[in-house]
């Protein structure tokens, strides 16, 4: 059973790394659409996934956020990834497997996942 | 919705839409009255008239992406399915308080599902307003509050990823003790969380 006391040990290690962020230079923000269309399509778990993969990378400056119907229901779940200085990326009917990759090659290397975009969809 | 907390998080969400500061959650599972019922009141901006009699209405919606609105409706259909129903309580700058009853043994409910799934996708989505989850199995209880969480975290925000893992684990948790001790434990209700 977690306590609140674990709470308060997470706190005392995070101050030590986090130091003061700014949210409008060199944070990269994960936003999920969470509309109706959105959630009935699974996106509490695709967001979860990000939130877990931000977590185990211990990423810091990286946003996990949510928005609401962004008007493309038909590819939900829907997700952008909005990168300092780069253009905003459009994933679309993502999975918790396809976050943990999104993660990896485009929040970490720099490397858009072409093939979940639009365009890139088969 | 093929589990009852994602039209939990779909609602708390029209929440987040009306600008409320403070979101309020509340599952009560009572056993011997065959009766699940469940809250989610907010201090948003409220309803006018003419929005408040059409929200059950599936063409009618404030969005301008569709002109469909499915929320309400899918979760009001939920309950009537059940023998329960859906009311809301609206008031135009003060808030909306939308309540749904279901037959808890009825065959057609719905799962009650991840619910801390639900509430740390809320929370760590909207680090900046507060969220108060009651979980209540027959008279046992579990409460989670934002207000609490930010107390002990200081300047740190909830929507850190460890953080959200660390609530949703704490959520998860508390539910599942609360089933647990309940006397009336021989049926999983939050079926989802299995």
């Amino acid at each position: 059973m977690k306590s609140l006391a674990e709470l308060a040990a997470l706190r005392d290690q995070m101050q030590e790394k986090i130091g003061i962020r700014h949210e409008d230079t060199g944070n990269t923000r994960i936003v999920v659409g969470m509309a109706t269309c959105g959630i009935a399509a699974g996106a509490r778990p695709v967001l979860q996934a990000f939130t877990d993969e931000v977590a185990k990378r211990r990423l810091t400056n990286v946003t996990v956020a949510q928005t609401g119907c962004i008007g493309i229901c038909q590819y939900e779940p829907v997700v952008e990834v909005m990168a300092p200085g780069k253009e905003k990326v459009t994933y679309i009917k993502m999975t918790p497997e396809r976050a943990a990759r999104v993660v990896n090659d485009h929040i970490v290397n720099g490397s858009p996942v072409v093939e979940y975009t639009i365009g890139g969809m088969k | 919705m093929q589990e009852l907390s994602l039209n939990i998080l779909d609602v708390a969400e029209n929440s987040v839409s009306a600008g409320a500061s403070l979101i309020e959650i509340t599952v009560e599972l009572d056993r011997r009255g065959d009766r699940l019922t469940i809250a989610i009141g907010d201090n948003g901006c409220g309803m006018d008239e003419e929005t408040k009699k059409r929200v059950a209405d599936p063409f009618y919606t404030t969005r301008t992406t569709r002109k469909v609105g499915l929320g309400v409706p899918l979760f009001k259909m939920a309950a009537e399915m059940t023998g329960g129903g859906l009311t809301i309580r609206s008031e135009k700058g003060k808030g909306t308080q939308v309540t749904a009853t279901f037959g808890l043994s009825h065959i057609d409910r719905m799962p009650l599902g991840d619910m801390a799934g639900t509430m740390s996708a809320l929370i760590g989505s909207n680090p900046d307003r507060d969220f108060r989850f009651l979980y209540r199995v027959d008279g046992r209880s579990f409460e989670a509050d934002t207000r609490t969480f930010r107390e002990i975290l200081g300047g740190i925000s909830l929507g850190e990823a460890e953080v959200v893992t660390f609530i949703r684990g704490y959520i998860a948790d508390g539910i599942a003790q609360c089933d647990c001790e309940s006397p009336e434990n021989e049926r999983t209700v939050s079926q989802g969380n299995d």
